[in-house]
């Protein structure tokens, strides 16, 4: 960051004394609203794979993750979802779609450097951190409760 | 049905808006924020608190990413009960594989057919 003078510090302060609690509601509020949205559109796929095949409740989030990615493909491919995720921040960030999203804006923005270098390296350039930390994390967790279990600390 | 989609509408919405709140409040960028997330329903699946709200919320659970943390460690675990302290590694992506390998395929395709915006 830089170093900003006494007078543009103090002005900083008066923009945020002024500006910070209106955005953050309303930027919740439309958050909210799309990734309900969106989780909506999911359940409605999830009934339609628990009707027509045989999955359960519990197992039927799989392939409805598929097709909401599926989705996230063509509202990326015709630049839909990128105006929404200005829109909605959080809303369209963290549901599954987001995280299609940044896989597939990813794939399309270096298609111009070539399939293998291009699409291939840089492919989960935005959403590889969350593959990292969440196998990462499972992984210790896994890791500790199974001791825990194997030595009969828990049950 | 129609209780399923209400709560697969809150129970989402308030997800991303605990993400919003990470990202105004907290100031974190919104990798660090999705990270935290996926680490967090890890840490919710260990203590076996995601799959009820999946059960209770439907794709309001399973929409959100948080339940990639869920279903990473939830195939760990299902896999090291049959084979011991190996399987975390080998059940890794048994559920998880689906949202990955369609991120792949459809990338993959996506970037065959759109040209880049902007």
């Amino acid at each position: 960051m830089k170093k900003k003078t006494e007078k543009q510090q103090a002005y900083q302060k008066l923009v945020d004394a002024h500006d910070k609690k209106r955005p953050v509601l309303i930027n919740c509020l439309k958050a909210f609203w799309v990734g309900g949205v969106i989780c909506m559109i999911g359940q409605a796929v999830t009934i339609f794979f628990i009707t027509y095949f045989p999955f359960t409740e519990q197992t039927a989030g799989n392939p409805s993750v598929s097709v909401m990615i599926f989705f996230a493909m063509l509202l990326t491919g015709f630049g839909v979802y990128d105006r929404l995720g200005q829109y909605a921040g959080a809303g369209s960030a963290v549901p599954v779609t987001g995280f299609g999203n940044a896989v597939i804006s990813a794939a399309i923005e270096h298609r111009t450097e070539g399939l293998v270098l291009g699409v291939g390296g840089n492919m989960f350039k935005l959403a590889g951190s969350v593959i990292v930390f969440g196998v990462a994390a499972a992984f210790f967790l896994g890791l500790i409760k199974t001791l825990l279990i194997h030595f009969g600390v828990i049950g | 049905m129609w209780p399923f989609f209400f709560w697969a509408f809150v129970v989402g919405g308030s997800i991303c808006v605990i993400g919003q709140l990470l990202m105004d409040v907290g100031k974190l960028t919104p990798a660090h924020t999705l990270s935290t997330l996926v680490v967090s329903g890890a840490v919710l699946e260990l203590f076996g608190l995601y799959e009820p709200l999946i059960d209770f919320a439907g794709a309001g659970a399973t929409i959100p990413i948080t339940s990639f943390g869920n279903a990473l460690l939830h195939g760990a675990m299902q896999e090291a009960e049959k084979h011991g302290v190996i399987g975390v590694l080998t059940g890794m992506f048994e559920v998880t594989s689906s949202g990955i390998s369609a991120a792949i395929i459809f990338g993959f395709i996506g970037a065959l057919i759109f040209k880049p915006k902007g």
